[in-house]
């Protein structure tokens, strides 16, 4: 009996997890099954889900009115960029609050996730008269910077977790065997962290792809990343519902390969220091 | 000056090996520090392994070695750097019991061999005493007593060191059977007091009796002197729990203390 039971009990876990995984995934696999619609299609009521006549029209436009090719290359370098920057200020950083920590780490690395719950809104203003003087507006370096500073704090949560598992008597060893900090850090801890490293670069470049916030409003022809992309169908002359899912597909089917590709390194990370 | 420009090499008691690297590597890693060439680290780092038994693992990472061999690796890591000292914190305090006394003969040949001075920390006092030229006991940071192993078990200079050295632990007395000798307190090893059935200067009731074999230890009570007093018959002496048994100190090996537990000459 109790064997039934917790076969049972199993598929029914499975059945639920399946169907959670169904809503999440759902807009975007509507955003998806709408790129391949007719205008018309779209918007129709009731919605037409499979038994529509599939074209690949909306994609053809899109392609036509702007070109992918030099949105995605700017979300690739900005992406890439801020992350790259924004690892390698955070390795030393969480070196020193995970293996020569003061008093105050506890409260800086605190403060340092403080400054994510500000509204991203209430610096725009500082932010974008510095960019105006720096000469920084519509610059790709601008927004790496930016992002890099956004994401920053992140980062070094997250290699600072990752660095506390590291027995600090290994570093002994090494600065005992004459390694320099510079060399204790490149050849010691850098390549015992690389499983948190991959996974802290992995989550911030999907975070610093899918900004929309700073990426909007700092750019405008030259540094527009794939979110300006898709921002520029939703304009306010008339709904291109079609089109705005073509472009929505084409923004996110990198990162969602990417994502694909690497879930095994994702997750760990996600879970990281749940359990030991 | 910095850790590594003393001259000192250090064996951790965890080891410290760097996980991500070979066996050849973590050796050769303070090689490579000090910038020597690739041609004397090699011949230094198969030097160490043929030394240490270790040629045939050279190629693998610490993850695939036992306890035994990492330690191994660990103090491949130390003597490659020839240096003037040796620093081992409690090496063999992480492996089993069998490892752990293989490993003590490996260091003290090692030590023969290699002519260096070795600056041991150990909490276990065989391994202090079969390895030590000269010990130093310490306790909360204040050195009790420095001195060769037989020097510290004939003449502890305190109660202190009376109690650590040795095994089982010195039996305390204290009181009249202590003024009688002129002290504050007297001690006296399990093995210097000899057992009998009929007669002795004291009895006393048998509690647990713990036979190794070659040695029984029996934990004796209601002897009027301490709550339990220790002693070590021969494997073969058969007293049971509740027997009562009477007890001979040997009277040159009384170690005499004053109130403040120092000893009395």
């Amino acid at each position: 009996m109790a064997r039934a039971v917790t076969t049972r009990c199993k598929s029914l876990n499975t059945a639920l997890a399946w169907a959670i995984r169904l809503l999440i995934f759902f807009p975007i696999l509507w955003t998806i099954l709408i790129s391949f619609k007719t205008e018309a299609q779209a918007i129709a009521s009731p919605p037409l889900f499979l038994n529509f006549n599939w074209t690949l029209e909306n994609y053809a436009i899109v392609q036509e009115r702007s070109d992918y090719m030099r949105f995605l290359w700017n979300s690739v370098i900005i992406a890439g960029g801020s992350t790259i920057l924004g690892v390698i200020i955070a390795v030393p950083a969480a070196w020193a609050m995970a293996f020569v920590p003061s008093k105050r780490t506890k409260d800086i690395l605190l403060w340092m996730l403080s400054t994510k719950m500000l509204p991203a809104v209430g610096v725009l203003y500082p932010i974008y008269l510095l960019f105006i003087r720096l000469g920084l507006l519509d610059t790709r370096g601008g927004l790496v910077v930016v992002l890099m500073l956004i994401n920053l704090p992140i980062i070094v949560w997250m290699l600072y977790t990752y660095f506390r598992e590291i027995p600090g008597e290994i570093l002994e060893a090494a600065r005992m065997d004459g390694a320099t900090l510079k060399e204790e850090i490149l050849y010691v801890l850098t390549p015992m962290a690389i499983p948190g490293i991959a996974s802290t670069v992995l989550l911030n470049f999907i975070l610093a792809w899918n900004e929309a916030f700073w990426t909007l409003n700092l750019t405008a022809v030259d540094a527009a990343p794939l979110t300006a992309f898709i921002a520029s169908y939703s304009s306010p002359e008339g709904l291109f519902f079609a089109k705005l899912s073509a472009a929505s597909t084409m923004a996110i089917a990198p990162i969602l390969i990417l994502g694909w590709f690497s879930q095994k390194q994702l997750v760990r990370g996600l879970t990281f220091g749940a359990v030991k | 000056m910095p850790p590594a420009k003393r001259g000192l090499a250090m064996v951790f008691q965890s080891y410290a090996l760097y996980p991500h690297m070979t066996v050849r590597k973590n050796i050769a890693f303070p090689l490579r520090m000090a910038k020597l060439d690739q041609a004397e680290i090699d011949k230094r780092v198969e030097g160490a392994a043929s030394v240490l038994n270790l040629t045939d693992y050279l190629d693998r990472r610490p993850g695939q070695l036992s306890g035994g061999q990492r330690q191994r690796v660990a103090i491949g890591r130390a003597i490659v750097r020839e240096p003037a000292a040796f620093l081992f914190d409690e090496p063999l305090s992480n492996l089993d019991a069998a490892l752990r006394v293989g490993m003590r003969l490996e260091i003290s040949e090692l030590h023969e061999r290699l002519a260096t001075t070795m600056i041991y920390v150990t909490h276990d006092q065989v391994e202090a005493m079969t390895m030590a030229d000269k010990i130093v006991v310490l306790q909360a940071g204040v050195i009790e007593q420095v001195g060769s192993p037989l020097e510290l078990y004939r003449t502890p200079r305190n109660l202190f060191v009376a109690g650590f050295i040795g095994s089982p632990k010195m039996n305390f007395i204290e009181g009249e059977e202590a003024m009688k000798h002129g002290a504050h307190t007297i001690g006296i090893r399990p093995e210097h007091i000899a057992v009998s059935d009929s007669e002795g200067t004291w009895s006393g009731v048998v509690g647990v009796s713990e036979h190794l074999g070659s040695d029984t230890f029996f934990h004796i009570h209601e002897t009027g002197l301490a709550d339990t007093i220790t002693v070590r018959a021969d494997g073969e002496v058969g007293f049971r729990h509740g027997d009562r048994i009477h007890l001979t100190p040997r009277a040159d090996v009384i170690h005499r203390f004053d109130a403040q537990g120092l000893r009395i000459e």
